[in-house]
């Protein structure tokens, strides 16, 4: 059962406290894009065996909504942070290559 | 047959006699037993009878690993099945039965299983399926049913309460063996907060019964001064009888104390479910003793060597007068020791190895015991119990070289590290050649938050072996641990002891090597399931070659006690059967828990009526009291009707129907979800969450909301009243209300964050009555305090003002089709709200109604309801509701979605009404069949039914359903097959589905 900080309230939550809520910075489609991109916006996931960004959602606490960097093997988190944001932080991102280097996702690397 | 010894035990107080029965007779043992002890001490050896071939058995083991002696404990409400007697406390007035015979015990025809054994080869019950259909309904499921399960399952309700305790340390460990005591004693010197678990009642393991000494004093004496040392420190928690149960992600660990079993007490609770969040975990869980497989080697009388010696030392019993020892390895020789010490004779050590010299050996030999080596046990002689063994040459195929006359024998293949706990969240094991054992590896443990460790194995659990060994080890683990969560007090000298000398282990995996046919047929590997050699060489030739795959095809350490002692035994024979060496053919999974836990222990105090907390409206208590027929929706519970004496449950929904109609009806629609969104941006934010137009509703107005998912489906819907202009209230349905405010949160924090709109859940707020029908007005009217006319407050509008002594929100909506004010009052309010309408209302026929009314005028008037009409798959065009879709508005969720081909293809169902022409009602969820068949052979379909009802108000059937091109063909007949599997098929004319009132007349008057 994960811990994952959260970054608007401080607290390391359990992941009861959490709600999932799929892969994060996602680009919307809205009307008037072509078929695939509305396609890849709505129904293409990445599924890595590695590292990874997810939304999380603080539901049992303070309800706010952040993102998580993690490992989906070992289940190492790198780090969270808040959601306003679309593409991870600078200092996640140098973190990650420390560890994972040559880490790539989505368009991030 | 076994029997208690004059003196000895270390764990028994002689002074307290206790008093427990085993199948109705009567027996005694002492304080400090367990039920297996007991029951060896009464003579007991048969304790039950084996799963598949019901062959009797006797206790294996002393401690979790026991795959025989499992019973039923207890009566009535405190019966509990597939008790282990090894781990069960002896206390006064325990009743055990045995499981798995009939008709008794020592008289089970079941037994006529193992004269069949032939034909029940491993995979038998695959194979059954294989027989032609008719066989494995009449044949083999019956039989299988009748010989499946081994405990009766309990009847009725846990009469005990059960707990849930949360922990955060910085290091549990678990085990309180001397490695583990060695652990937390250096982890607790650095100043970690340490919580120290052991599943039995005692602490210090083995160590005291294989008589070993450390810091220059016995075992036994360096236990109790380690445990009375860390009792005293602040910082260090110790915890007797709490099992680790399981290691999951993250350092969440489970563990599970057994309070009551031993000393069962009224008004305590008997478990304790431990979530525990620990930043290291040490596993200091020991070993477990593998059997050796000989033929025969199941016969009650054959048991563990390990067992025997704590039988012997720990409570004083003697497993029969002569026992023989077959072995692969030294530790078997304390048992010898100890049997001999306590006055018993051992006609012979049986070592399989050919030529065997240690310290252990030789004082074997000076105690004058005969010790046969290159030995194999070729077979066990006796039919209910052991009564002697044919020994022969291990190097061979089983000819018997002599006969020893015996009525126990013990006998060790070795000890395998407990791996369990390493194992359950991703700890990978090597294969130690010495030892021939799993343990884990070190370099790859499993992985917490930060990328590092966090489990740490320790002493024989970690492989270390012998006394010195283990407790350098667990010292280290203990310190490392505490280092790991940042504390580095100063050191403790590690205990010490003296280094043994022992002889190398011997792999042995089958007994004699050669052994034939069928003595292979006669040795067993899974005691509890009934596994034998034979039976995973069968399976290997068979094809199964991965491990996983024979485990579920032979059921090898499938049984309750998830093949403690059969693991390893079983993947050697299998790794020889294909001619693979034992790392290549791997482990199967481990799984927690480490032993089974009571569901009592999972539920904790979640039972009865906090199992899922109600919500409760103001007008709950009133509901209740007054022949409320409930129906749950979400976690509310709501009256479904109100039933009077002697009415039936359609009755009483058919007049309360007829009188909102006729009179004057209140339906409590506090449940309903109510969202404030308030800023400046909240106009249009609604925009983008309706699919409707909402920044266009004036202050002081309402507007029916549709909200789809980004996917375009209909999701929920509601009434908008805009507050002022920077302020709306969104009415959800009652399921919705905690799911779309969520769902509006997910969109303002994650896609439009710099919009300046702010949302809250006010549905517990309010209390909300709906006064409906055509006396509504002047009920309110005479209550006063408001000018409710058409001109003050015309229909789709709401205002604040005053009825009666109630501060109120009114609005002028309505789901019946009829003149009716939502009104909404403080929660506190609710219910003497509730109770002035229905005292103003006596003269005007007032009643309540419930949901199923509230359903069949709603549907009277062809409004959707979210969840008949609606299933995910609907979009608001399906359902004519193209009126409520802006055509301005360049963006709203699922506005890019219904653009697809497929949400905009003429050939989608719509929503018509159905009138069936003989009036009756169709059926729920029926469909309309179309000519053909498509290719699966399946029967057309062109349409389905939705919302179905008998309509009081026409006195006839009513439908909406789904039908293609349904809004085209009003009066075209569809037939629908029931789905009750009567014959003939109903028809309906599809028709509008605005059954009542089509213009709209009376609700907005």
């Amino acid at each position: 059962m994960l811990i994952l900080h959260c970054p608007y309230c401080g607290v390391d939550a359990d992941e009861t406290e959490l709600s999932p809520g799929g892969e994060a910075h996602l680009k919307r489609a809205g009307p008037g894009t072509p078929d695939d991109a509305f396609e890849r916006y709505l129904f293409h996931r990445e599924n890595p065996k590695g590292v990874h960004f997810e939304r999380w959602r603080h539901a049992s606490g303070c309800g706010k909504w952040f993102h998580a960097a993690r490992c989906t093997v070992t289940m190492e988190v790198f780090g969270t942070y808040p959601a306003q944001v679309t593409e991870p932080p600078q200092e996640i991102c140098d973190r990650i290559t420390g560890k994972r280097p040559g880490w790539s996702w989505g368009a991030f690397s | 047959m076994s029997t208690r010894l004059a003196s000895g035990g270390r764990l028994l107080d002689r002074s307290k006699a206790v008093d427990f029965t085993f199948n109705g007779k009567r027996m005694r043992g002492f304080a400090g037993d367990t039920l297996a002890s007991a029951l060896l001490a009464n003579g007991q050896t048969l304790v039950g009878r084996s799963f598949k071939y019901h062959r009797p058995r006797g206790i294996v083991a002393s401690g979790a690993e026991e795959p025989n002696a499992l019973v039923n404990l207890g009566q009535g409400p405190r019966h509990e099945p597939n008790q282990r007697a090894t781990t069960t406390e002896l206390f006064d007035g325990l009743r055990a039965t045995s499981q798995n015979h009939w008709p008794s015990l020592e008289f089970d025809v079941g037994v006529i299983n193992n004269y069949a054994s032939r034909f029940l080869p491993a995979g038998f019950y695959y194979k059954t399926f294989m027989a032609p259909r008719p066989a494995w309904k009449h044949v083999f499921e019956p039989f299988i049913r009748q010989s499946a399960g081994l405990g009766k399952a309990p009847k009725d309700r846990d009469a005990d309460i059960y707990e849930h305790f949360y922990a955060h340390v910085d290091v549990l460990v678990i085990g309180g063996g001397i490695a583990g005591l060695a652990a937390a004693r250096q982890a607790g010197a650095a100043g970690a907060r340490v919580l120290l678990i052991e599943q039995t009642a005692h602490w210090g393991g083995r160590a005291p019964v294989d008589g070993a000494e450390i810091d220059g004093m016995p075992a036994a004496e360096w236990v109790n001064d380690t445990v009375e040392a860390l009792e005293a420190e602040e910082n260090i928690r110790l915890r007797r009888r709490c099992m680790g149960a399981g290691i999951y992600d993250h350092g969440y660990v489970m563990a599970y104390e057994r309070l009551g079993d031993h000393d069962p007490q009224e008004g305590l609770p008997r478990h304790r479910l431990w979530k525990i969040r620990a930043k290291q975990v040490v596993t200091a869980t020991g070993a477990i003793e593998r059997p050796l497989s000989f033929a025969g080697n199941d016969l009650p009388g054959v048991m563990l060597a390990g067992a025997i010696r704590d039988y012997v030392v720990n409570w004083g019993v003697s497993p029969g007068d002569r026992t023989v020892v077959v072995t692969n390895n030294d530790d078997a020789y304390r048992t010898a020791l100890a049997l001999k010490q306590a006055g018993l004779e051992v006609p012979a050590i049986i070592d399989a190895r050919p030529a065997p010299a240690s310290p252990l050996i030789q004082a074997a030999r000076d105690l004058g015991i005969k010790v046969e080596t290159g030995r194999a046990v070729a077979k066990v002689k006796g039919r209910a119990r052991v009564e002697g063994v044919a020994v022969s040459a291990q190097a061979g195929e089983g000819a018997a070289l002599q006969d020893i006359t015996c009525d126990a024998v013990a006998m060790s293949g070795g000890w395998s590290p407990v791996v369990h706990l390493w194992s359950h969240c991703g700890g990978k094991l090597v294969w130690d050649e010495e030892n021939a054992h799993f343990r884990p590896d070190v370099a790859r443990p499993p992985i917490g938050a930060d990328g590092a460790g966090f489990v740490r194995a320790a002493g024989i659990a970690n492989g270390a072996m012998g006394t010195r060994d283990v407790l350098a080890d667990a010292d280290a683990q203990g310190r490392a641990a505490a280092l790991a969560c940042g504390h580095k007090r100063r050191k403790k000298t590690a205990p010490s002891a003296a280094a043994e000398e022992a002889a190398p282990l011997e792999p042995v995996w089958l007994m004699p090597q050669g052994a034939g046919a069928a003595l292979r047929a006669k040795m067993w590997l899974d005691f509890q399931n009934d596994v034998k050699v034979s039976d995973v060489q069968l399976a290997a030739r068979e094809g199964f070659e991965s491990v996983e795959h024979t485990k579920r095809y032979t059921t090898l350490g499938m049984a309750t006690d998830q093949g403690k002692l059969s693991n390893i035994n079983g993947l050697a024979v299998l790794s020889q059967s294909l001619n693979e060496e034992i790392p290549q053919v791997g482990t199967t999974t481990f799984r927690p828990p480490y032993t089974p836990i009571s569901m009592g222990a999972i539920a904790g105090e979640a039972r009865g009526a906090i199992f899922q907390p109600l919500r409760r409206t103001p007008m709950h208590d009133w509901h209740a009291e007054n022949g409320a027929y409930w129906e749950p929706v979400g976690h509310w519970r709501r009256p479904y009707c109100y039933q009077r004496p002697g009415e039936s449950v359609e009755e009483a929904v058919q007049r309360e129907v007829r009188n909102t109609r006729e009179n004057l009806g209140l339906l409590d629609a506090s449940t309903l979800g109510k969202i404030l969104v308030k800023g400046a941006d909240a106009g249009k934010f609604l925009d983008m969450m309706h699919t409707n137009m909402m920044s266009t509703l004036k202050p002081g107005r309402c507007r029916y909301g549709l909200m789809c998912t980004e996917n375009g489906f209909l999701t929920d819907d509601g009434v908008v009243a805009r507050i002022d202009d920077e302020t709306f209230l969104c009415h959800t349905t009652t399921g919705g209300a905690d799911r779309i405010h969520a769902h509006m949160e997910e969109w303002l924090q994650t896609e439009w964050w710099d919009w300046k709109v702010w949302t809250a859940n006010l549905t517990e707020q309010y209390a909300q009555v709906a006064v409906v029908g055509p006396k509504a007005r002047e009920v309110l009217d005479l209550m006063g305090g408001m000018d409710l006319s058409a001109g003050a407050l015309p229909f789709m509008g709401w205002a604040d003002g005053q009825i009666g002594d109630f501060k109120v929100r009114v609005y002028r909506i309505s789901f019946s089709g009829e003149l009716s004010f939502e009104i909404a009052v403080d929660a506190h309010r609710g219910r003497a709200f509730w109770d002035a309408l229905l005292e103003a209302g006596a003269g005007f026929g007032v009643m309540p109604y419930g949901t199923e009314a509230l359903h069949i005028m709603r549907a009277e008037k062809g409004f959707i309801m979210i969840g008949d009409e609606t299933d995910g798959t609907v979009i608001p065009q399906d359902l004519g509701l193209d009126w409520a879709i802006s055509k301005k508005k360049t963006d709203y969720l699922g506005k890019r979605a219904q653009e697809r081909t497929h949400m905009t293809d003429p050939d989608r169902w719509k929503l018509v009404g159905l009138e069936t022409l003989d009036g009756s009602v169709l059926p729920d969820g029926a469909y309309a069949t179309a000519p053909d068949s498509n290719a699966n052979g399946q029967r057309n379909v062109q349409g389905r039914v939705t919302s179905t009802y008998h309509s009081p108000t026409l006195n006839r059937g009513i439908a909406m359903g789904l039908v293609k091109h349904g809004p085209d063909r009003m009066g075209e007949v569809l037939e629908f097959p029931r789905t009750d599997g009567g014959k003939a098929a109903v028809k309906a004319k599809i028709v509008s589905p605005v059954f009542y009132d089509p213009d709209g007349e009376k609700q907005n008057v």
